[in-house]
């Protein structure tokens, strides 16, 4: 016969449950708010058009454009090489000193206040490499901060692999290296693009480490070496600097549908490719 | 006895601890060999060594000698990959990999050269075929192999290793797990198999070694009990030991 739940027991269940309802009302309670704020701003001429009287007026595309520019070469720098150190971790070293020191390298790294990275791209990027406030110094820097999060998630989505897999594609007759590419691979990608995705989100949000490294000009940028001011950074100057509610809002509210359209994709395309391989 | 491999004076450690000791034993070809014994008698070391995937194991260390028509698979110039496709492999639990049927059996031939999709084809057929598993998955080998039963699921990790067209076939108890009906069908393509190639089997009782092997060898902690036909070592045993295990009053 099963023992009835204990009054304890109750108790803690409903704890459990009543914390988990909070977080959630308050998570959307800070969507719907802002979203009910936002969105009557959006319209055309807001996505397409320049910031005019530092913001007040126009639109806010040069700072989308901004945000998609900088996040691009952030993730285009910060994948390789952070794939890369993951499967070297996982396939290619014992445990040992230097992985030792590679993963506390990593998790320490992914402790930093974001500023702290700011100061670093500030100075290098900006000042000692002569690259100026540029849309390539806050992506570079934005790559660093993003790297522990991008090894440390591939890294455990290799692990994952049954050792199996690998196994059978030696006994097969493949090399290491035809193992990693046509099955571990393969089979810890759905992973590795949630780690992706993670960074893609930190990116966009990003506002102190872009505003010191990749300023806060409101021009269309036309290269990579231009200044921009990314849309956390104007959301960030129309608040703080009391500008433009209003604006602040749309951007926010844009913000938000930005991050949501991005996850929502990078599902769709993952889930399209696990279904092929079942 | 013509033999396809021969094991001499083998000795097998994982770090400290023994699994295999002073181990001599000629394997004939286009026979089917059942190493047969007690868990732990070092009969998976054992298989894993004859194409080194024992190599994969971290602190594994071999003495000895295997060769493979006379010639050493531990020579430094030996490929190790084309050691694998001559020396195929098949695992107690069945391992397809995440893909489609086709593309699990394609996996290894791929590896060895370009080869046209109706080249694929004709190979998958064949292998399938040989594995008594053509009849069930002709109509859909697209369909991911994680579909098949469990059953279907082994008979098509033996047609991937029979698409690398090997000389000997190692299967580590390829039946525990598996039904009757499976178990008779797999046995079926074996004895059918061994018109072209070499047959390791351990199999999963005493009662499958006596079914199908043609030669069986006894193991037991690591070494080399007796060997010889099935008929010598299952009616008259020469060690009392191989007698025990034989009657089950072992231990």
């Amino acid at each position: 016969m099963r023992k009835k739940p204990r009054v304890g027991e109750k108790v803690v269940v409903g704890i459990i449950w009543t914390a988990a309802v909070l977080v959630l009302a308050v998570l959307a309670a800070i969507i719907v708010y802002i979203l009910v704020k936002g969105l009557p701003q959006l319209s055309w001429e807001f996505l397409t058009q320049i910031p005019r009287n530092m913001g007040r007026a126009g639109g806010i595309s040069s700072t989308i454009v901004g945000t998609l520019l900088v996040t691009a070469v952030a993730i285009v720098i910060a994948v390789p090489f952070g794939v890369g150190t993951a499967f070297y971790l996982a396939e290619y070293t014992k445990e040992g000193i230097i992985t030792r020191i590679i993963r506390f390298s990593a998790e320490s790294l992914a402790g930093i206040p974001s500023i702290v990275y700011g100061l670093f791209g500030f100075i290098f990027f900006v000042i000692t490499l002569k690259m100026g406030y540029s849309v390539l110094s806050g992506g570079l820097t934005l790559a660093i901060m993003i790297l522990p999060t991008i090894i440390r998630t591939a890294e455990e989505a290799i692990r994952t692999v049954p050792n199996s897999y690998r196994e059978t594609s030696y006994s097969l007759g493949a090399t290491k290296w035809q193992t990693i590419i046509k099955t571990v691979f393969p089979s810890s990608l759905p992973g590795i693009v949630n780690g992706i995705i993670l960074s893609v989100g930190r990116c966009v949000a990003e506002t102190a480490a872009v505003m010191l490294t990749a300023g806060s000009i409101l021009r269309m940028p036309k290269s990579l070496g231009d200044s921009s001011r990314t849309m956390a950074v104007h959301f960030f100057i129309l608040a703080s600097e009391d500008i433009s509610m209003e604006k602040a809002y749309g951007t926010a509210a844009l913000l938000i549908l930005l991050i949501f359209l991005i996850n929502v994709v990078a599902n769709i395309l993952v889930n399209r490719f696990a279904a092929k391989r079942r | 006895m013509d033999a396809k491999i021969v094991i001499k004076d083998f000795n097998l450690y994982y770090g400290k601890k023994q699994a295999i000791e002073g181990f001599n034993l000629s394997i004939p070809r286009n026979e089917i060999f059942s190493l047969f014994g007690p868990a732990g008698s070092g009969i998976t070391s054992l298989l894993r060594a004859m194409n080194r995937l024992s190599d994969l194991t971290p602190d594994l260390r071999v003495e000895g000698d295997i060769l493979l028509d006379g010639k050493s698979i531990f020579a430094p110039d030996l490929s190790m990959t084309a050691l694998r496709r001559r020396v195929g492999m098949v695992f107690d639990v069945p391992t397809p990999l995440p893909l489609s049927i086709f593309e699990n059996i394609a996996y290894g031939p791929r590896l060895q050269s370009k080869k046209s999709k109706a080249a694929l084809q004709d190979i998958a057929e064949q292998a399938l075929r040989a594995a008594a598993l053509w009849e069930d998955v002709k109509d859909r080998l697209q369909a991911p192999a994680m579909s098949l039963s469990g059953g279907q699921q082994q008979r098509l990790c033996i047609a991937r290793v029979l698409a690398l067209q090997p000389e000997v076939i190692l299967l580590d108890r390829p039946c525990s797990g598996l039904d009757p009906i499976s178990t008779a069908k797999i046995e079926e393509s074996l004895i059918e198999l061994k018109k072209n190639l070499t047959v390791v089997i351990a199999p999963h009782s005493t009662q499958q070694a006596g079914r199908i092997a043609d030669r069986v060898a006894f193991m037991l902690l690591g070494k080399l009990i007796e060997d010889g036909t099935s008929e010598d070592v299952f009616m008259q045993p020469k060690d009392q030991r191989t007698n025990d295990y034989i009657t089950g009053r072992f231990g």
